[in-house]
């Protein structure tokens, strides 16, 4: 006699916002289909339904279900957070960006919806495989989304490089996880944990080979250098909108993954992974911000920041404590807030027939248009972290883990290239304040876009005076989880 | 010693396999190689006492995948080659990563020590037979990888679709792109290698 398993009701309720979602998903496709007239809706029931589905989360208490193959623990939810967070915001501004390239978007919303289930179920995952599988759930539909707007050339290479370098590092990953499964015996996390820590680890080259591949394919997945190489041409031609996407949605994802495989899959190894993790994080910071001096194109140049932005949050995992972990949730929430807002910025520039990425269309912004220059001032700033901004709290706190956790040399080096940085961010407002404008442009504003606008300067600016409570929230998620 | 022979000449045929198959330059000798390649892994899961895992990489992937790939390369006609320019202009620089890398998970294997076995040893798993332990675990133990698995056949769909759609209004040159990069979805084997030349 088979026995089947118990799907009951209380089996699924940890589960239920990801349901939610795909069946927004799937009705998504329905209304694509079936009233291709009433195509305006498609955003407001993507945001409807992710919005739904965060409140759920955030009410949510901390359980597992499927045999502890899906966490939704309070590490879970932060990242949970963060990626729909991400999903509402690109959705909002997405009506103005499809006007502007004019191009069909009837599956882009269904497509978002998967990837962002994908996202949810990384930050969840309590087993390698469902860790895995929601890795490809996410990486598949935005390696679509990336060849999506098929009138520029540059977007096929783009979607090409990006699935290639994507399925290579799913390679080392998998390879990776094989070792680890032949050496414990188990692809849960928990118990991969415990044999780990029973082994004895400096005997065991195997073991470390495993840790090797692992981090090799994490690193690709967050863009840290040297595995980075697709990032700047993908980042500049994925359209805009799936550029500030991807910036931030599955790199939060990607650092959950990375968080849950070496801070609670492999806490013996510390002492490995913790100086390799630092070494890479210089060297990526080192990378984004000294090759971002020498871009012209704007789009460009916040993909180099963005590689380097993955330096800064891996800082808090270099860390391995708890403080170190939650330095990098608050960092990835305020990163969230001033890239989208930059990305908006950007996406308000763009008029129909002119991508105007370069930043010599910032020249004389202020003049024309004070208000959205004032903004791009704010997120620039708050980008290079100059107090009051979030940006300015976001890396003090990830600095300060580290400094606790014993990498002076690395914080030095942060702080560093910290100041490099402002040299690019702030080029752009002086190009914006101090230039005088060569063409006349018109900017036409949304309301999605004048919402993700306002949301974003009131998060950059919140964290940056208020982090205490948004802090306080994120160490008792982690605490309790 | 029969069982190290044959895994010996399975391991060695797929990497000679795989090798060709990216090496070659006649798309369609590409995917016989891989053709060749599947069989083999056939071959590795018999050594593995999974008769049915061997069956099935024979009847769905060298019987209906392959026959896909095939379709594909008859209907995206590559009469000329794609040129990607590569992110490192070297090619020795690759080489000598791999070859060190090789090497070093070569030197890692003296050191393997298996992990705890799980409850379905071989005895028990003739007991029920093979189809009905899978089936048992699939479906109860594993049932949420599973459903993900679906949920991500159903996106390679959609993204290929969406690829493979030429624009309205939009040029020819779309087309050969959106081909190649259309089945990128679930099996990545072939794509890489049709656009990686």
């Amino acid at each position: 006699m088979i026995q089947t398993a118990a799907v009951t009701w209380t089996a699924l309720e940890p589960i239920l916002p990801e349901l939610l979602l795909v069946g927004i998903g799937v009705l998504l496709i329905g209304c694509d289909l079936f009233i291709p007239r009433q195509r305006q809706v498609l955003p407001w029931l993507t945001v409807v339904g992710c919005a739904t589905a965060l409140l759920m989360i955030l009410g949510a208490r901390p359980t597992s279900a499927f045999g502890g193959m899906f966490l939704a623990d309070g590490y879970a939810m932060v990242f949970k957070a963060i990626c729909l967070g991400a999903v509402i915001l690109t959705t909002l501004i997405s009506e103005q960006f499809w006007q502007t390239v004019d191009g069909r978007q009837g599956e882009y919303y269904s497509l978002l919806i998967f990837s962002l289930v994908g996202m949810l179920l990384m930050a969840s995952a309590g087993d390698l495989m469902v860790l895995y599988l929601g890795l490809e759930l996410m990486a598949l539909p935005i390696y679509a989304l990336v060849g999506m707007h098929k009138r520029d050339g540059r977007t096929s290479e783009a979607a090409v490089k990006y699935f290639l370098t994507g399925a290579f590092a799913s390679a080392l990953l998998l390879f990776g996880m094989s070792l680890l499964y032949g050496l414990t015996g188990t692809t849960d996390i928990g118990r991969i944990a415990e044999a780990a820590a029973a082994m004895n680890v400096a005997a065991n080259p195997a073991l470390l080979a495993a840790l090797g591949l692992l981090l090799a394919g994490l690193c690709f997945k967050v863009a840290v250098a040297p595995f980075h190489l697709w990032t700047p041409d993908v980042y500049e031609g994925a359209p805009t909108l799936v550029t500030a996407l991807m910036s931030i949605g599955p790199k939060a994802a990607g650092f959950a993954i990375f968080g849950r495989v070496v801070f609670y899959g492999l806490p013996g190894l510390q002492d490995h992974w913790g100086p390799i993790l630092a070494v890479l994080a210089l060297l990526t910071m080192a990378v984004g911000n000294i090759t971002a001096l020498c871009q012209q194109s704007l789009k460009r140049m916040l993909a180099y920041s963005s590689i380097a932005h993955a330096g800064y949050a891996l800082l808090g995992l270099v860390a391995g404590t708890e403080e170190g972990m939650a330095a990098t949730m608050a960092y990835l929430a305020v990163y969230l807030f001033m890239n989208l807002g930059a990305f908006a910025v950007l996406i308000l520039l763009a008029a129909p027939g002119q991508c105007r990425e370069s930043l010599d269309d910032c020249k004389g912004l202020a003049g024309k248009h004070p208000v959205v220059a004032a903004l791009m001032l704010v997120f620039l700033f708050s980008l290079t972290g100059i107090p009051p901004t979030g940006g300015f709290i976001g890396k003090f706190y990830l600095l300060k883990a580290a400094f606790v956790a014993g990498y002076p040399l690395t914080v030095v080096g942060a702080v560093l290239f910290s100041a490099i940085s402002a040299f690019f961010y702030l080029r752009v407002v002086r190009l914006m304040y101090m230039s005088e404008a060569d063409h006349n442009a018109c900017l036409s504003c949304s309301p999605g876009m004048r919402a993700v606008l306002g949301v974003c300067l009131a998060g950059v600016l919140g964290l940056g005076f208020f982090p205490g409570p948004v802090l306080g929230w994120i160490v008792a998620a982690l605490a309790g989880s | 010693m029969f069982p190290q022979f044959f895994f010996g000449y399975c391991a060695l045929m797929i990497v000679a396999s795989g090798l060709l198959a990216i090496s070659l330059r006649n798309p369609v000798h590409c995917v016989l190689m891989v053709l060749v390649l599947f069989f083999h892994m056939a071959g590795l899961y018999l050594t593995l006492n999974a008769e049915f895992l061997a069956a099935v990489q024979i009847i769905v992937y060298a019987g209906a995948i392959l026959v896909l790939y095939l379709f594909v390369l008859f209907l995206v006609s590559l009469r000329e080659e794609l040129h990607l320019t590569a992110f490192v202009p070297n090619a020795w620089l690759g080489r000598i990563i791999a070859t060190g890398l090789a090497v070093g998970l070569i030197a890692t294997i003296p050191a393997f020590t298996l992990g705890e076995k799980g409850v379905w040893t071989v005895d028990a798993i003739r007991q029920v037979t093979h189809t009905k332990a899978l089936g048992q675990e699939l479906f109860a133990t594993y049932l949420l990888p599973f459903e993900i698995a679906g949920l991500i056949l159903l996106v390679a769909l959609i993204g290929g679709l969406v690829l493979a759609r030429r624009d309205q209004g939009g040029g020819e040159s779309d087309s050969a792109s959106g081909g190649t990069a259309g089945d990128a979805g679930p099996e990545p084997v072939a794509d890489c290698r049709e656009v990686g030349r």
